[in-house]
């Protein structure tokens, strides 16, 4: 039996192709044909973590002479096999060196003949948290480290969660370590099926996972089938060459207008990077939160006139008529509309110290708008478990929380799941100007807390010691939720009813 | 139907060049979109141009994005007075030619002390030239946001370094107290005196400038080809002989040698590489088999461990 089955579980998806087609592509460095993957790698220094980036680096030829020179020099001391410490290569500021940790998310990057890669490095402990959700916000795809001798650990389960928080859908499981436990397929497939459990209850279903020895670089870009002729999977880097870039999931246009180009009387164009859906000259859109409808006229860039524009690409925009339009909007497909309203449901990750505090007033910047909101958290999610437990306090740092967005002014947004641009969002404190959490949309609330705006209500007008006795009943707890509840002098509230009755 | 750009805007060279490749196209989006962002979120942003290959696709980068409407902020040149002189005059040429504003700016204590890089040590000079002179560009001019072309592939302290790195009101980075940066959000809000400095290139590699260059037919100063030129050996480089103040040291010989530069700065301090180079197929071949970094060439990166680090901290870019 072909060992594939187990250790590959579950191959990646049809898109990718099978696995273990890989043509041997030697020579010439072909033309990049995709942007390059982003991906995350998520472990610890004990599992190994600097030593597989270094040995990414360094097997590609990232590293540089003079940059190994430098790191013999500054650790005085090689690994068994006479190369540098790869952890001072990452480790780039001096704290992080006299510490010996990884403090912050540093960027590396390398290339293979078919594609180039940026690497988002961050720290595995639970204490940041915050770093690996910056790292995860923009990439394509997560590797995750284990030590084989170890297998998975809790810090396994919230990488992996963090992860798909952030989106992403792609997991590549390096069980690394792997010569010392004697390239023991058994360990490797029972860690691989503890693996694939949890990615599935997750709801990720492209999952890759490699016997790595990232110190003797097996596996990593070669192969490690002198040590384990047993796996004939692919080595990381193939998987990594291989793995689908993610892109925006929405159909609609989306434009979120950057700024209004106005060089001469005769000349009004909207400059951004479109964020989802394409756009042709004579297309139907619409301004949000204006609402005001026009066509496209014209896409402007340096290079020629365009006849087409797709997510991604930063343009200018001519419209066919005079529309007021100005930095904050986002131009849209008339078709397939954002969502627009005062109130939001949002999953968020809490970045700095003093936590994200409800019925403060933060800046929400989403595409290129900013506006003022406040908060109420309504759960925390319990990294160890996997669960959401009700929390309507401060979020401490750290913390990934489900939240209610109030705005004063229109938003507008698609679910995160359909458009990680303009379904994304980050925090500012007014107080300190820094950002204090990222978030997600995950749904629209309609103007009445949780409920369709289709269903039936009921308004009644009670003395407020009723009403208090009323809302402290458990019935009524348990679906406070959906109440909306204003307190009124009695005289307005009569002016209210009567006000219903005409 | 008439067109409704500007009639000057209507003749472009560029039309029949071939579309950039999905890779390079991420990034020169990335960059286009950072541009943008900064010029709206800022009272007063400034460029830093180095005249070196990174200023020059910055330029370019910044040319496109604000098309067809002019650069909207100056270029400022913090110079030595001890740059290539082919650098100065290339300067001028593409200043004139795109019709940009440039403010140079040469740190006058340091011109009146007559600090040079032979008399005070590669590290005092930098310090006072290029750092101590930058911040004073900046203060003067009053600029919240300072785009420069950094990227983070150069050095160690910059793979950690935010594209908007915020700064205090006396230009200094804490590396370990930067503000988070998520998806492509960039927190534009300071206070006054505060500053930022964007880095459009952050995600760039050293083989991606010079593709880019190639593909987008971006002039460059013609140091980086090579050509036999008057150099001599000091501190284990090869520098440029050229300049009339480099004084030869006893043992010192002045001799033509076919070479290029990688990197370009200051010439007593900017090393040349012997290469046979003279086209950019040629350069990105070398590049591709290249086994040393490009900041190999530079005296002031090799100081002493983390000193660029230390150097931004200061203020340095």
């Amino acid at each position: 039996m072909s060992v594939s089955a187990t250790a590959q579980i579950g191959t990646l998806e049809a898109k990718t192709g099978t696995v273990s087609a890989f043509p041997a592509v030697e020579g010439a460095r072909a033309l990049r044909d995709t942007r390059p993957l982003r991906l995350i790698t998520c472990g610890s220094v004990d599992d190994g973590k600097s030593t597989l980036i270094g040995r990414l680096l360094w097997d590609t030829k990232a590293v540089k002479d003079d940059q190994a020179a430098t790191l013999r020099r500054d650790s005085g001391q090689q690994n068994d096999l006479g190369l540098p410490d790869f952890a001072l290569l990452l480790d780039g500021l001096q704290a992080e060196r006299e510490q010996g940790i990884t403090i912050d998310v540093a960027y590396r990057y390398f290339a293979t003949d078919k594609r180039s890669f940026i690497v988002a490095d961050t720290p595995g402990h639970e204490q940041y948290t915050r770093n690996m959700a910056t790292g995860a916000s923009t990439a394509d795809l997560a590797v995750l480290l284990v030590d084989a001798r170890a297998g998975l650990l809790e810090q396994t389960r919230r990488h992996a969660t963090i992860a798909t928080l952030m989106g992403i859908k792609q997991f590549v499981l390096a069980v690394n370590k792997i010569d010392l436990i004697g390239y023991d397929r058994a360990r490797f497939d029972q860690i691989s099926h503890e693996f694939r459990e949890l990615a599935l209850s997750l709801g990720v279903r492209q999952i890759t996972a490699i016997p790595v020895s990232a110190l003797k670089g097996e596996n990593v870009v070669y192969d490690g089938s002198a040590s384990m002729p047993w796996y004939d999977g692919p080595t990381l880097v193939e998987v990594l060459e291989l793995a689908t870039v993610r892109s925006a999931q929405t159909v609609g246009f989306r434009l979120p207008v950057q700024r209004v180009s106005r060089p001469g009387e005769s000349f009004r164009g909207y400059q951004g990077t479109v964020a989802g859906g394409a756009v042709k000259p004579g297309d139907s859109v619409v301004i949000l939160p204006s609402g005001m409808v026009a066509n496209v006229a014209k896409i402007v860039t340096f290079d020629l006139v365009r006849n087409a524009a797709v997510a991604g690409d930063a343009i200018t925009l001519v419209l066919d008529r005079q529309v007021d339009v100005s930095r904050g909007d986002m131009i849209v497909s008339l078709d397939s509309q954002p969502q627009t309203g005062l109130s939001f449901d949002a999953q968020i990750v809490a970045l700095q110290a003093d936590g994200i505090q409800p019925a403060k007033r933060y800046w929400l910047k989403s595409g290129s708008r900013r506006q003022r909101v406040t908060i109420q958290p309504t759960s925390q999610l319990d990294l160890k478990s996997g669960k959401w437990n009700a929390h309507r306090e401060t979020l401490p740092m750290n913390a990934i929380g489900k939240v209610h967005l109030s705005f004063d002014e229109q938003a507008m947004f698609d679910a995160y799941e359909q458009n990680r641009i303009t379904g994304a969002f980050i925090l500012i404190d007014p107080d300190t100007n820094n950002t204090v959490a990222g978030g997600m949309i995950t749904a629209k609330r309609s103007s009445l807390s949780g409920i369709h705006t289709e269903d039936n209500r009921v308004i009644l007008s009670l003395p407020a010691d009723l009403a208090d006795q009323l809302m402290a009943t458990e019935l009524f707890a348990a679906r406070r939720e959906e109440a909306d509840i204003r307190r009124l002098p009695a005289g307005k509230a009569n002016d209210v009813l009567a006000g219903i009755d005409n | 139907m008439p067109s409704i750009l500007p009639e000057t805007e209507l003749h472009n060279p560029q039309t029949t060049k071939t579309p950039l490749d999905p890779h390079l196209k991420a990034l020169e989006n990335e960059a286009i979109h950072i541009f943008r962002e900064v010029a709206a979120e800022f009272d007063k942003p400034v460029m830093l141009y180095s005249v070196g290959k990174d200023s020059s696709v910055l330029l370019h980068l910044a040319r496109k994005a604000f098309y067809p409407g002019r650069v909207p902020f100056p270029l400022l040149h913090v110079n030595t007075g001890w740059k290539f002189a082919e650098m100065i005059s290339f300067r001028d040429e593409i200043i004139k030619t795109y019709d940009l504003d440039l403010i140079e700016h040469v740190n006058p204590r340091g011109a009146a002390e007559n600090v040079t890089p032979f008399t005070h040590g590669s590290a005092l000079y930098t310090d006072i030239m290029k750092t101590e002179g930058l911040r004073q560009a900046l203060d003067a001019g009053g600029y919240d946001a300072a785009f420069g072309g950094a990227r983070r592939d150069e050095e160690a302290s910059r793979a950690k370094e935010r594209i908007y790195s915020f700064r205090t009101p006396d230009h200094r980075w804490d590396p370990r107290n930067q503000r988070p940066e998520l998806w492509n959000l960039y927190n534009g809000m300071i206070r006054k005196g505060e500053s930022v400095r964007a880095f459009p290139l952050s995600n760039w590699t050293e083989v991606d400038i010079w593709r880019y260059i190639q593909a987008e037919d971006i002039p460059i100063v013609p140091l980086y080809f090579a050509k036999s030129r008057p150099v001599v050996e000091r501190d284990g480089m090869t520098i440029l002989a050229e300049d009339p103040r480099l004084e030869l040291l006893p043992g010192e010989i002045k001799r033509d040698e076919v070479i290029r530069f990688r990197t370009l700065g200051c010439f007593p301090l900017t090393g040349a590489i012997r290469s046979e180079a003279t086209t950019l197929d040629d350069i990105i071949s070398e590049l591709e088999t290249a086994t040393v970094s490009e900041r190999q060439g530079r005296a002031i990166d090799r100081d002493q461990s983390g000193s660029m680090e230390k150097k931004k901290r200061e203020g340095y870019f």
